[in-house]
């Protein structure tokens, strides 16, 4: 089989992350045997924790680089980001996938997860969102197979699949704006729960818009240490794009947040509250510092200053999926005398799911040709 | 026709037959207890405890004055929970009671975020487990029976009858009482009005009542959302569609030059 001599697949990293994985995945056994209650901390008061926060929000708002950088080669017909069109596809699969998995086990009926598909629910954002990542995860799959028919040299599957490519991107980018927003809107029905600093009739338009921001810092971190994993040659010129691309949206975002933020009295930031302290640490990082550093041109066009960058907005968009699914429910909560914080076997999950997500990826480098314009010629 | 509860707190004397009456009926196994301060007890509902009576001290130092409140799902006219749930397992019956189907549900716990009451409850302990929460005694009420809760109560407290009435009797009560009960029925416009209403002495939001529910159905937020996506379709399909024609010409404009 041939495959990327310049990875080595039995590194101590790769040998943590399965480790990782093969704990998670006694975690999951436990909890399919004895249920949630005795697997994670979740309660009446939190019925969502750890999992639909990182992994299914977060998957989920990673993964949102596959559609824009497919829509910018093969619609916008923006050349200069062919290099990077797989792996951002592929990552989104991964992002995906990782959601999909999360939301089998956190459910609390996973063999019963197809029974949307049958029972439409049109009023039901919940059956919106579980629509999407059914056909979305199909779409992604569809989008990455030609590297896979590559692979068993099936040319004609493969031609097959790049002749209707155009309108599966569409269909992509259609899916991808509609259902990194609803995963906003599943909160527009808590009103009278979430916290002011986050509760908007915006959030689904928040969500869209902090999802480009991460998915574009994804592909950006991700093209930068595959390069220099795999020690292949970097075009600035696609860096800098992503980059712009981050500053961009994230102007936006703040602009929004800010407006969101005066309209509802500028001092509930400030109280000195868990929320109020969660959403001043969102902000700075994922989005304040970023647009401060990413204005500034020697910190654009430097690769490691790039990645740092990356790094923020990554951290602060997952925090403030954290905020909105569990910090920005805690009011009231003393009338309950219910708290959460997740229990070791949630984070040894979810820590399983990221591991599997990067040894995949890891995998599809070493045996697929993920970055065909790089390695000169075919 | 709808049916509607009418709860008056004043008429409460806290013997909280309605608990046990509601255990019976539900057939809902017993709960290891313990004090937890005041006499409140359990202290929380839970899958295995459907309703249960709040006690709460208030009144003035040298005066304190109890106050039970009665706590069960409202079952809203237009049930947040019912719209959230992907599966329809949750159904708002044309009789009153907001009722769950325990063979659709897929257990993603929708419905217990997006019920503004905190009403739904997991059965967590469970390997296969379900959502459970008052029934508003549906094959009760099916059956011209009173819910069970109601027809326990020894103090008239619960009136039980068709919705409408039950408001009119609440504001007749209030107008008929001057000075008696807040200004104020506790279900009337809350989430868009539920089927179980209050009245009460003290302000309902000294007795743990949630105050900040809008006087708006909670559904219409997210239909907000969703009655929009076919025009996002529409309007991503064309311009995408639109975009990925000009900028092909334009490639094919540069090859040909």
């Amino acid at each position: 089989m041939t495959s990327n001599k310049e990875i080595k697949m039995w590194t101590p990293t790769t040998l943590t992350l399965l480790l990782m994985m093969g704990l998670g995945g006694v975690v999951l056994i436990y909890r399919l045997m004895h249920g949630l209650g005795a697997a994670t901390n979740l309660n009446d008061r939190f019925p969502w924790g750890l999992w639909i926060g990182i992994d299914v929000l977060g998957g989920v708002a990673m993964a949102a680089g596959g559609f824009l950088i497919a829509g910018a080669v093969y619609i916008l017909n923006w050349k200069k980001y062919k290099p990077i069109v797989r792996p951002a596809i592929l990552n989104a699969f991964f992002g995906y996938a990782l959601a999909a998995t999360a939301i089998m086990f956190d459910i609390g009926v996973p063999w019963r997860v197809w029974h949307p598909v049958v029972m439409w629910q049109i009023q039901s954002i919940m059956w919106v969102v579980a629509i999407h990542v059914v056909l979305y995860t199909t779409t992604l799959a569809t989008e990455s197979s030609p590297m896979i028919f590559e692979k068993l040299k099936m040319e004609g599957a493969k031609k097959a699949v790049y002749a209707i490519m155009v309108p599966i991107v569409l269909f992509g980018v259609l899916l991808s704006t509609l259902h990194q927003s609803s995963l906003g809107a599943v909160y527009l029905i808590t009103p009278a729960k979430l916290s002011p600093l986050w509760y908007s009739s915006q959030l689904p338009t928040l969500f869209l818009i902090s999802a480009v921001m991460m998915g574009l810092s994804m592909v950006s971190l991700e093209t930068i240490i595959s390069s220099k994993a795999f020690n292949h040659k970097l075009d600035m010129g696609i860096l800098s794009g992503l980059a712009r691309g981050i500053l961009i949206a994230a102007v936006i975002y703040l602009t929004l947040k800010f407006i969101k933020l005066f309209k509802g009295g500028i001092g509930m930031a400030f109280d000195g509250s868990l929320e109020a302290n969660m959403y001043l640490l969102e902000m700075i990082v994922g989005t304040i510092a970023p647009i401060v550093l990413l204005s500034i041109k020697n910190i654009r066009e430097n690769l490691n200053s790039i990645l740092f960058v990356d790094a923020l907005v990554i951290a602060g968009i997952l925090l403030n999926r954290l905020n909105v699914s569990i910090f920005g429910l805690y009011r009231d909560q003393a009338s309950t005398g219910l708290s959460y914080f997740p229990s070791w076997m949630e984070f040894v999950v979810t820590l399983a799911f990221i591991s599997f997500s990067i040894v995949g990826f890891k995998v599809c480098a070493k045996y697929l040709r993920l970055f065909p314009e790089t390695e000169g010629g075919h | 026709m709808a049916k509607g509860v009418l709860v008056d707190l004043t008429k409460c004397i806290g013997c909280r037959g309605c608990q046990i009456a509601c255990k019976g009926w539900n057939e809902l196994s017993v709960q290891k207890t313990v004090m937890a301060g005041d006499l409140t007890n359990p202290p929380r509902l839970s899958s295995r405890c459907y309703t249960r009576i709040h006690f709460q001290e208030g009144g003035t130092e040298g005066a304190p004055v109890w106050s039970f409140v009665k706590d069960q799902c409202l079952h809203c006219k237009n049930p947040a929970c019912a719209s959230a749930c992907p599966v329809g397992a949750l159904k708002k019956t044309e009789k009153g009671p907001v009722t769950y189907t325990f063979d659709r549900c897929i257990g993603c716990r929708y419905c217990m975020l997006a019920c503004p009451f905190y009403i739904p409850k997991y059965e967590w302990e469970k390997a296969v487990p379900w959502i459970r929460k008052c029934t508003f005694c549906s094959e009760r009420i099916a059956a011209d029976l009173v819910p069970a809760c109601i027809k326990t109560c020894p103090t008239g407290a619960m009136i039980f009858g068709e919705s409408d009435a039950m408001l009119k009797e609440g504001r007749e009560r209030i107008a008929a009482n001057p000075g008696t009960y807040v200004d104020h029925i506790y279900g009337e416009t809350e989430a868009g009005g539920t089927s179980w209403m209050y009245l009460s002495a003290i302000p309902f939001e000294s007795l743990g009542f949630n105050t900040r529910i809008p006087a708006k159905e909670l559904p219409d937020l997210t239909w907000a959302y969703i009655s929009k996506i076919p025009a996002v379709i529409g309007v991503v399909l064309v311009a995408g569609a639109a975009t990925w024609a000009i900028t092909r010409r334009n490639q094919n404009m540069d090859k040909e030059e």
